[in-house]
């Protein structure tokens, strides 16, 4: 078996304040194979931007990565000098960011910042560049690009930005892409259309996805496999048909059942009480623990380590034989 | 965009008529001007004689008009205490106010934006600190201190730089030049920095934040995301973003540097527009006044024409809400 794209081990993203270290991301796991999306889903500030941050290296001060190792097709990325992580960033990871509106710099033509990545990555030439971009455009489906790209932000739709936002994630043929909620800012019609364009190009161009989203529909609709994140851990990771029909822990079936369906059941949908704990106020023992309605002793004390069930991998205490066997 | 220009072009002649009727209120109601012209034992026929001569006992509105129509080809009247035609005054005098403050402002941009992209981009080092703390001392010194300070070091104790005057002029038709001689420049250094000097760090102020606000944006972050090198970044994306606003104040504020070079040319005793200024407010030479009056505003007004018309340059944006007036 190849080794994947991406393959972060045990992950740990520390934040410096001045009220003391706080650890946004601590132990996550997974990876991502060719061609394979995988979601990542939570609350806000369950560390899901953050882990795509860390994985193409923009966490900034005072932020840092302290511990665990990101490998990219097998090479470790995390410890790479400032210069040969520029040279990743872009070339082989892109990224797709929330907001298209801001995403663009407004003063530059969108061509000129298309071309600009290319050269920065190839050893084009400026027409050769322009054509690529032209060819770019083209693809995520912009129309009269050689026109279009001689325009500013400006003159461009919100969906449209996001369009050539991911032509400038796709400028090197990447291995890898990062998509940081592409589909927030935008409306429900265009949602659809950009995220069956970031589908087409990952199974076209065989790149991997990391999606980062809230929308659970996104993620049903898009992923292969999902993982369901909860303050800076991963709760469950799995099939998405697996994880969204058969939840095994109990967050992620709260947040499964609290998706509202258009089926017609008259049932009022069922939330998860309280809310996520502060990172500088997180529990000992199963982060999840007081809200946890099958909350048990062991839970409180002993933080649950991902345990493999079926093709689902879970840090429940629930799922662990030596719970069953003592229970 | 020529409609634009036009729009603001008109906008501006209107500005310069309200400027105009402020110079001439100034000799209406600043005394009687043939007071100031004769003997004061002259009979009152003389008098007469010499306010009918200068238009003085036509109506109002006929003074006015013809104050405007003057005033409109830079003819200002003739100096009470020179006895020379304003015009020509101003014409000596110009060149060496506009060579000084063309020379503070470039200095002022140059370390300004140098002094703010470091102080923003560095902002933990040493250098950039200091920069904080010169900027400080640049933007609470008063002007006529630091010049003070300027003479005392270089022109008293170390004797490197002359304390007054221009040095040597060449003569370009009208336009007397001290940049084309080695005293000149010499000249020239210590008036630069007294009057650039909050200019300088105001801009370098201005720069830092701007800069600092840019460098978070969103597009930004993408950029990196991008893999630009640093360079691109900070000197392509950022930089371009941080200038305009940089270009409002530093049009603005050579507006001023010309109007309160004043104090500058008072402390070096530089023969520009302000030291003439200043003689005639002393002397109640209301046509110098009224004349400068006029002069400075025509340079504001133009530097926010050429404003106006430079952000469209920098920003795309404003070129595409120009065309389209909303």
């Amino acid at each position: 078996m190849t080794a994947p794209v991406l393959s972060v081990r045990n992950l740990q993203v520390e934040f410096e304040t001045r009220r003391g270290t706080l650890r946004a991301i601590d132990g996550v796991s997974y990876d991502i194979a060719k061609g394979e999306v995988l979601g990542v889903v939570g609350e806000s500030g369950a560390g899901k931007s953050v882990t795509g941050l860390a994985v193409i290296g923009l966490i900034d001060r005072p932020g840092r990565i302290s511990g665990g190792e990101i490998l990219l097709s097998g090479l470790r990325i995390d410890n790479l000098p400032p210069e040969e992580m520029r040279k990743v960033r872009g070339k082989r990871i892109g990224m797709i960011f929330q907001d298209p509106l801001t995403s663009l710099n407004p003063l530059y033509r969108v061509g000129d910042q298309i071309i600009e990545t290319i050269k920065t990555h190839t050893n084009l030439t400026d027409q050769q560049a322009r054509k690529r971009a032209i060819d770019l455009l083209a693809e995520v489906g912009i129309s009269a690009p050689e026109k279009r790209i001689d325009g500013y932000p400006h003159e461009f739709s919100g969906g449209m930005r996001q369009r050539v936002v991911i032509a400038l994630a796709l400028c090197a043929e990447p291995e890898l892409i990062i998509a940081d909620e592409p589909t927030t800012a935008l409306d429900v019609s265009v949602q659809a259309q950009i995220i069956s364009l970031i589908k087409r190009l990952g199974r076209d161009h065989g790149t991997a996805v990391m999606l980062v989203t809230h929308d659970m529909g996104v993620i049903a609709e898009t992923c292969d496999r999902v993982a369901v994140m909860y303050a800076g851990r991963v709760a469950e990771i799995g099939p998405v048909q697996e994880v969204i029909k058969n939840p095994l822990h109990p967050y992620a079936k709260g947040l499964m059942g609290a998706i509202p369906t258009l089926a017609g059941e008259d049932k009022r949908l069922v939330q998860i009480p309280g809310s996520m704990p502060r990172l500088s106020a997180i529990p000992p023992g199963c982060s999840f623990n007081p809200r946890c309605s099958a909350v048990f002793d062991r839970c409180r004390i002993d933080r649950p380590e991902p345990l493999r069930q079926g093709t689902q991998a879970v840090a429940c205490h629930l799922y662990d034989r030596a719970t069953e066997t003592a229970a | 965009m020529l409609a634009f220009t036009l729009r603001r072009a008109i906008q501006a002649i209107g500005v310069m008529i309200a400027v105009g009727i402020i110079a001439f209120a100034m000799f209406r109601f600043a005394g009687d001007p043939v007071s100031q012209l004769v003997a004061i034992d002259a009979s009152s026929a003389e008098r007469a004689q010499i306010r009918q001569s200068l238009g003085l006992d036509d109506p109002f509105i006929v003074q006015f008009g013809r104050y405007l129509f003057d005033a409109a080809q830079f003819k200002f009247g003739v100096s009470y205490q020179f006895r020379q035609p304003v015009s020509d005054l101003l014409k000596e005098r110009m060149p060496a106010t506009l060579e000084l403050a063309v020379c503070a402002t470039i200095l002022a941009l140059f370390f300004g934006i140098i002094m703010g992209v470091f102080s923003a981009l560095r902002r933990d080092s040493l250098m950039a600190k200091l920069f904080q703390m010169v900027s400080l001392i640049g933007i609470s010194l008063p002007t006529f201190l630091i010049g003070i300070l300027l003479i005392y070091l270089f022109s008293v104790t170390l004797g490197w730089l002359p304390s007054f005057g221009r040095g040597d002029v060449v003569k370009l038709g009208w336009w007397s030049t001290g940049l084309l001689t080695l005293s000149g420049w010499k000249a020239l250094i210590m008036p630069s920095i007294t009057l650039g000097l909050f200019q300088m760090t105001l801009i370098m102020r201005l720069v830092r934040a701007e800069m600092l606000e840019v460098l978070r944006t969103d597009y930004i972050r993408f950029a990196r995301a991008r893999g630009l090198t640093t360079r691109a970044i900070h000197f392509g994306h950022a930089l371009r973003n941080t200038l305009v606003p940089v270009i409002t104040v530093v049009g603005l504020q050579f507006g001023s540097v010309i109007a309160f070079s004043i104090i500058t040319e008072q402390v070096f005793q530089w023969p520009g527009m302000g030291l003439l200024f200043v003689q005639a407010v002393q002397n109640v030479d209301i046509p110098i006044m009224a004349a400068y009056l006029i002069m400075v505003s025509l340079i504001f007004v133009t530097i926010n024409l050429v404003v106006d018309i430079l952000y469209t340059v920098v920003d795309p944006r404003l070129r595409a809400t120009i065309s389209r007036p909303a």
